[in-house]
């Protein structure tokens, strides 16, 4: 036998395919990966810490910043571990206008992951078109919240303004088209040839495999597991709607990328029922120790600015106790485990980002694939460093 | 209630002697062990009664409230059955150390490997525990409840001057 020489790789971390500030060091035999390691934190910035110094309120634009490609996704796992610690009950309308925000987050992800994984594998137009999509949702962002990306738009107990007027018109403006473009995507993609030789039988992991790494979201889904926190385990109101859960059977590349795509139809359709059932209301619980007065009360009266000005700088409150509330994010399940000793700043505040525990299987989606196949791992992984780095 | 939980009933029946305490709050149960067995139970966990997916590995440092100092948090999910429950063990400053669960769920190796970056906690038979976050000669560790919140050897944060 040949004398086997083993060569080390380093990837990242300023590289465009890594979707981030991500380094890999790989030992290559040939053009075959034997051995990957991920070297992660490079955008580690404390948000776990610094949320042990700040009230409730204060935290939430940190979350904007885990998952910057679905920040109210963040936001909504955030607040409802609050409220489940407070144990306090959200108007319905906030609840529906938290789903479709959080709905037309996921599209928003999805639209960057597919844009972003076909120009790693070489389908420039698709990055083109998912991009002008995105940005109809983004200016809906702006509209609804004052900023493209870091929306901090909800508020424990609610909203933090009633959404503008034409609204609903904008939102059914966007998701009308959407059907339109993901048959364009799926035209260019799916029975392309060059599309289905990468990822056909890319990045295998099995079920078994793939709830031991601890992956969760379109990709678990992706290796088979019927299994969606939106529908097992209901929050804001999810119970509600009709939708179905796509899985996959061959536990590749090219099924999680099928998997993503239902899943932004059914996004949309999630979507269209929460705009049906979309009634008038308060958009804040009735709970004046805890949520902020309307801003009429704050411009107009003493007691409303009083109100304003403690809820701002002492904030509440929290019963001591310990809860971990997850969401099903764009990327899989994002938990926050929160534990208030009752003062009025989290004792501790954990987050359980998906993309962490997905990037932990990439030693095993990789091992034996071919270097240039590693991208395509990446990609349907759809990692976020903010996320994993905190 | 948390006495009729699925797993609470099978834990008491064999575990009777380890579990320090068995608490509900908000529907979701917490189960306190002794750290000696925490491998024990989580294999019971996973194996008998499929806890399948470890969501979660991390620690609350309790400084100056409770003895011992360090806990030990695990977040299991079980997909077959949907449901969840938290196991928590104490570990004390002194033998700041605790098996590692890796040989049971896979996911607890990065996740165990970020506690013993962020808390100090070691992990006994993990396969590969080294810094995550920080870089590999950070001194310290940052979640720690001593840890300065503007890092070692800075004055504190005062606000804004103007």
């Amino acid at each position: 036998m040949a004398n086997k020489e083993v060569m080390t790789v380093n990837m990242g971390p300023q590289h465009p395919s890594t979707h981030g500030v991500l380094r890999l060091v790989i030992e290559l035999d040939g053009e075959i990966i034997e051995k990957i390691t991920p070297h992660i934190g490079y955008l580690h910035r404390g948000v776990e810490k610094l949320s042990e110094h700040r009230t409730y309120h204060q935290t939430i634009p940190l979350t904007d910043r885990l998952d910057y490609l679905a920040p109210m996704s963040n936001n909504l796992g955030y607040v409802l571990a609050v409220e489940k610690l407070l144990g306090i009950e959200i108007p319905e309308r906030a609840q529906t206008i938290r789903v479709i925000m959080a709905e037309l987050t996921r599209l928003k992800s999805h639209l960057v992951w597919i844009a972003c994984h076909a120009l790693d594998i070489g389908a420039m137009t698709v990055f083109i078109y998912a991009f002008r999509e995105r940005e109809a949702i983004m200016s809906l962002y702006e509209k609804i919240s004052g900023a493209r990306m870091t929306s901090n738009y909800f508020r424990v107990g609610g909203l933090s303004s009633e959404v503008y007027d034409g609204f609903e018109k904008d939102v059914r403006e966007i998701i009308d088209t959407f059907p339109a473009h993901f048959d364009t995507y799926e035209g260019l993609l799916t029975k392309n040839t060059i599309w289905m030789q990468r990822t056909i039988g890319n990045g295998v992991i099995s079920a078994e495999d793939a709830i031991d790494y601890g992956i969760t979201g379109p990709a678990l889904r992706g290796s088979g597991v019927d299994w969606d926190l939106r529908r097992d385990n209901p929050y804001s109101g999810y119970e509600k709607y009709n939708f179905t859960v796509p899985v996959g059977e061959k536990c590749d590349t090219y099924d999680r990328y099928k998997v993503r795509l239902v899943e932004m139809r059914e996004a949309v359709k999630i979507i269209r029922q929460a705009l049906d059932s979309l009634k008038p209301g308060p958009i804040l619980a009735d709970d004046p120790q805890v949520c902020y007065p309307p801003k009429e009360n704050v411009y107009n009266t003493i007691e409303g600015l009083i109100h304003h000005f403690k809820i701002a700088s002492e904030g509440f409150p929290v019963p001591e106790g310990e809860v971990y509330q997850s969401v099903e994010a764009p990327k899989g399940e994002l938990g926050y485990y929160l534990v208030s000793d009752g003062g009025n700043k989290p004792y501790r505040m954990r987050i359980r980002p998906p993309s962490f525990c997905n990037l932990g299987a990439i030693e095993k989606m990789a091992k034996g694939a071919m270097i240039a196949d590693l991208v395509a791992v990446i990609g349907t992984l759809d990692i976020v460093l903010g996320e994993i780095d905190r | 209630m948390a006495e009729n939980n699925r797993a609470v009933i099978k834990l008491k029946e064999k575990y009777a002697d380890s579990i320090l305490e068995v608490k509900e709050f908000r529907g979701e149960v917490t189960v306190t062990v002794a750290r000696e067995k925490i491998l024990e139970i989580c294999g019971f966990l996973k194996d008998s009664l499929r806890f399948n997916l470890c969501t979660d590995v991390t620690a609350v440092d309790y400084l100056g409230k409770q003895e011992p100092r360090f806990m030990a948090v695990y977040n299991l999910y079980s997909i077959p059955n949907k449901d969840r429950i938290r196991v928590k063990a104490p570990v004390p400053e002194s033998d700041c150390a605790i098996d590692s669960v890796t040989g049971l769920w896979k996911s607890a190796i990065f996740l165990e490997r970020e506690v013993y970056d962020l808390m100090g906690i070691n992990f006994r038979n993990h396969p590969d525990l080294r810094r995550i976050l920080m870089t590999d000669d950070w001194v310290g560790h940052p979640l720690r409840k001593d840890y300065p919140l503007q890092g070692p050897d800075r004055e504190p944060y005062k606000g804004r001057l103007s």
